[in-house]
């Protein structure tokens, strides 16, 4: 049976002002999950948090339960890091279950760490957040004076402690390499793979990194059991899922949903539709990363397995004839991303979106690779011309040549990135480009 | 010119230490310390620089790499208030640049200049898409922006001015 859409499981503090103080939040049972986790062995708690299917809500959706098992079991020295870096553009939810909600993330951080016998925990929070920031630390600092966090939390003899650490301006820190390289103090650039952080994260110790929304599930998982969450979800991703959708709809919101929604649901019966006589032309399915679905492919479900595998979604290709290759030849349709829903209308002037995604790529590029220092930058300024009208009958040619040339070989996925929204709009929207070029040429 | 941590900042640090001793050494508070030096100082002078490296026991050349790394560190004087204005996908699709523009006009600013009272800064996104055109100034944000609400803003802004140091 479906989920109904008013489930509400991180969401269920919002809007209520008292939610984000201690008192608030014991008084609706909060830090009761946590209890019932001490008196569990680690193992213990693994094993619910895999049965209950929660995928990381971050962007990659892996399953929480797997990566936590890939701590080594000898190991001496293990980090919970929580990535509070939200940053994705038409991403925003972290920042609001922060705001809300402080003490769901710290419980479930507690409990996470517990599980994995972590002792010195980090939430890497974005430096522009800065009025979360302030209710997070109060909230920090709460829970060390009721004795969750501390040298001997609850008398149970455990040692847990969180410190909230502020970036100051880098997307690429959201990367889990770059932002542990930030948290030790070092210019926030990523590190090859292996060694995983589940290996060699942290200060060289094993190191688990998981999104806000992700631990936030934690302690509703403890206290209902994985497979209640499990039941809420779609095939092998459970619970609901955080949606934010903004652009050309009515109602624009974040919205906790079922994960089995369609995105014409979402923008039709949870967003009021398009203003009267508009008609969706493109949606970005899950942060600007992702590859775009057109008009006719919004009945696919917003899951991590549906929108990789669907077949109604078009694969995305590098030239006529000549599919993108994720590995294997396997196709790349798209992916759920971190939940950022991006609706443009038939009147959005799509090559200057496309340069203005291309331009944060640019921006944000850290440098240490050439292909995608140097193809971003290419990226923005082609996108560029074309969007300005000046662009040249080989510009698209060019343009999935230069981003064809950035994929799969950077050490981080920011050159993927690029790459892959570049090439789905020019392989879906390829006439609105060409149409732009073809004027430019007519004038001339 | 030597410059010297507040008690009240060195405090700080030296608690954020013990958090980090794990690690063995304090090179992670070093981003901590730059915050609090921006806050001290306003602004991160190679003076600024070297109190932090001194301070932490790290060389300039590593200090001086992280501030020049991340985006919200500034090498020269700014205003009290910095203004961030996104302009990112979400914002553009609902006259995030006509926003833009209107605060330019209204402070008398290019995006990236200051005078003594603000900062203009044209953001990469601040997370909050579904209150597109949005602006996050310190711990405040501005939400559902529209050009002819901004002189209001900047007004309001002069009035109560909302320095980002407030949460360092």
């Amino acid at each position: 049976m479906p989920t109904p859409i008013d489930t509400k499981l991180v969401t269920q503090r919002f809007g209520d002002e008292q939610g984000k103080t201690l008192a608030g939040y014991e008084r609706t049972g909060g830090y009761g999950a946590l209890r019932k986790a001490l008196a569990m062995r680690p193992e213990d708690i693994t094993a619910e948090v895999k049965a209950s299917n929660l995928r990381g809500r971050g962007g990659a959706g892996f399953a929480t339960g797997v990566k936590w098992g890939f701590v080594p079991k000898d190991a001496k020295v293990v980090h919970l890091v929580c990535n509070a870096d939200e940053s994705e553009p038409g991403t925003c939810k972290d920042r609001e279950l922060i705001y809300w909600d402080p003490h769901l993330l710290i419980e479930g951080m507690i409990i996470a760490a517990h599980a994995l016998r972590a002792v010195h925990n980090y939430i890497y929070i974005r430096g522009e957040m800065m009025r979360e920031y302030a209710v997070l630390q109060r909230a920090v600092d709460e829970a060390y004076q009721r004795g969750y966090l501390g040298k001997n939390i609850l008398g149970t003899g455990i040692e847990c402690h969180l410190t909230v650490h502020r970036g100051a301006g880098a997307y690429i820190c959201g990367e889990e390499t770059a932002l542990l390289n930030s948290l030790e103090g070092l210019r926030g650039q990523p590190r090859l793979k292996p060694p995983f952080p589940a290996v060699k994260g942290l200060f060289g110790n094993p190191t688990i990194v998981n999104n806000v929304e992700t631990l936030m599930n934690v302690p509703l998982i403890l206290d209902k059991g994985g497979a209640w969450f499990n039941g809420l979800g779609m095939g092998r991703s459970g619970g609901t899922r955080m949606i934010c959708v903004s652009g050309h709809v009515n109602k624009p919101g974040v919205f906790e949903l079922p994960m089995g929604i369609t995105f014409n649901q979402i923008i039709h019966d949870v967003c009021g539709g398009l203003a009267a006589g508009r008609t969706v032309k493109a949606v970005i399915p899950g942060g600007v990363s992702m590859p775009p679905l057109d008009a006719s492919e919004l009945d696919v479900p917003c899951e991590f397995d549906a929108l990789q595998t669907d077949e109604r979604i078009k694969p995305v290709m590098v030239r006529e004839g000549q599919q993108f290759d994720l590995g294997g030849g396997r196709a790349l349709r798209t992916m759920a991303g971190s939940g950022g829903v991006v609706v443009m209308d038939d009147q959005t002037d799509i090559p200057r979106a496309v340069w203005r995604i291309m331009k944060f790529f640019a921006h944000e590029s850290c440098g240490q690779c050439t292909p995608c220092r140097e193809g971003t930058g290419w990226l923005e300024k082609v996108s560029r011309r074309v969007a300005e009208g000046n662009g040249k009958p080989d510009d698209l040619e060019l343009l999935a040549s230069i981003a064809h040339g950035i994929a799969g070989n950077t050490i981080c996925a920011l050159g993927d990135a690029a790459a892959w929204p570049m090439l789905g709009f020019l392989t879906k929207f390829r006439a609105d480009f060409e149409a732009k070029i073809a004027k430019k040429v007519k004038a001339a | 010119m030597s410059l010297e941590f507040s008690a009240e900042a060195q405090t700080k640090i030296s608690a954020l230490c013990e958090r980090y001793a794990v690690s063995g050494g304090k090179q992670p508070v070093v981003m901590a310390a730059l915050h609090l030096a921006q806050k001290e100082f306003g602004h991160l002078s190679d003076d600024a620089l070297k109190l932090v490296a001194r301070t932490l026991d790290l060389p300039y050349a590593h200090v001086y790499g992280v501030a020049t790394f991340y985006t919200m560190y500034r090498r020269e004087p700014g205003g009290t208030t910095t203004i961030r204005v996104c302009t990112n996908i979400s914002c553009m699709l609902r006259r995030g640049y006509e926003v833009l523009a209107a605060f330019e006009q209204q402070l008398g600013l290019k995006k990236g200049q200051s005078n003594k009272d603000f900062t203009l800064v044209e953001e990469e996104c601040i997370a909050a898409c579904a209150n597109a055109p949005c602006a996050v100034v310190g711990t405040k944000y501005y939400l559902d922006i529209t050009p002819d609400k901004v002189p209001q803003i900047v007004a309001e802004l002069k009035q109560n001015p909302h320095p980002e140091s407030e949460v360092v």
